[in-house]
């Protein structure tokens, strides 16, 4: 019970510190749950790791419910991915509330559209960084190739697709 | 029904999603867009708040597009919508089926999956870039460069080089987001 109590505060500590979200947490992740608490082992956690990078989904909640179940099951899945979830809920739904009102203001939303660019390169340069790490053969360079094209194609047709919609 | 189409979109979304925040960003982008949700500057904002607030980058774009279209309980259904598959998939495998990711077939698959996965984030960047440098929104609309947002994509990738170069890792997201910020002052006041 104490042990169930613990994971959840535990998850709920790592929901609430950390920031640019998976990749950022498992580091956090392996600190708390290997160092500090010794909860599982190296392997185990590097086991997870793999597995939270292989299936669908956010990494964060993939290793979340992982860990959970390792140490208490169903339920403790269950505890610690709310656990990681709650933080996050919060902090977003009440900004949700005041965003529209805050990017009203004349110089925010100039700084809004600096912001946007960085995004951007940011988007752009997550996906440098997976690119470096893939696994190169000619099969996985053609199917890069293929989707990007189709994407970008098909990209710039959806959003005048979707303007035309929105007019009509 | 919004509060459905929101539950199952992103239901969708967590389901089909590999490689995290970033993977999943095409395939939000996709249905935020397609839904009429939000528009490409308002998702661009929104990703930022996501990247500058704690949490898991899907978490938190799931409870805004939530919370913007069908209020807490929509922001309820989108988290959990997202959340669910994964939970559902992991759950599976750590109960079950713990050398699943050890059967040929899944590794071949998952080698397809991750090349797909990196070529749609490149292409969501790279529109994303056509639509802010080039005004291009539509393949026939004109084109309309802005030296100002080039200039600050110019800047952005100066200061991430040398910070790269002289600290030897790479800036962190928030200080080039908060940096970017500032440059939007400037230059669009």
């Amino acid at each position: 019970m104490r042990r169930m109590l613990d994971l959840f505060l535990t998850m709920l500590k790592i929901g609430l510190f950390t920031f640019g979200g998976g990749f950022a947490m498992i580091a956090l992740l392996e600190g708390e749950l290997i160092g500090k608490k010794g909860w599982i082992t190296n392997e185990e956690f590097i086991d997870m790791v793999v597995i939270a990078e292989s299936t669908p989904g956010p990494i964060a909640i993939n290793a979340a419910t992982y860990v959970g179940y390792r140490l208490g099951k169903l339920p403790g899945a269950l505890l610690a991915t709310l656990g990681i979830c709650i933080p996050s809920f919060v902090i977003i739904y009440i900004i949700s509330l005041f965003f529209n009102a805050f990017l009203a203001i004349a110089w925010v939303a100039a700084a809004f559209r600096g912001i946007q660019i960085c995004v951007i390169l940011l988007i752009l340069s997550a996906g440098f960084k997976m690119l470096k790490k893939m696994r190169k053969t000619a099969f996985s360079i053609t199917i890069l190739v293929l989707t990007f094209l189709a994407m970008l194609v098909f990209g710039l047709f959806a959003v005048s697709f979707s303007s035309i919609f929105s007019f009509s | 029904m919004i509060y459905l189409t929101l539950f199952l979109t992103f239901l969708k979304i967590g389901a089909i999603s590999f490689g995290g925040g970033y993977g999943m960003i095409s395939i939000i982008r996709e249905s935020v867009l397609s839904n009429g949700w939000m528009t490409e500057p308002e998702l661009l904002n929104f990703i930022a708040v996501a990247e500058s607030t704690p949490g898991p980058i899907a978490i938190n774009m799931a409870t805004f597009i939530g919370s913007s279209q069908g209020g807490i309980f929509g922001a309820f259904l989108a988290t959990l919508g997202v959340v669910l598959p994964s939970f559902l998939v992991i759950w599976l495998i750590a109960a079950v089926a713990k050398n699943l990711l050890k059967l040929a077939g899944v590794q071949a698959a998952l080698d397809g999956i991750r090349p797909c996965i990196v070529g749609m984030i490149l292409a969501t960047a790279a529109t994303m870039l056509l639509t802010a440098l080039l005004g291009l929104k539509t393949v026939n609309s004109a084109f309309a460069f802005d030296g100002k947002s080039a200039l600050i994509l110019a800047l952005l990738c100066v200061v991430s080089f040398a910070f790269q170069k002289w600290k030897k890792r790479s800036i962190s997201p928030i200080l080039l987001i908060l940096f970017s910020g500032v440059l939007g002052v400037i230059l669009f006041r």
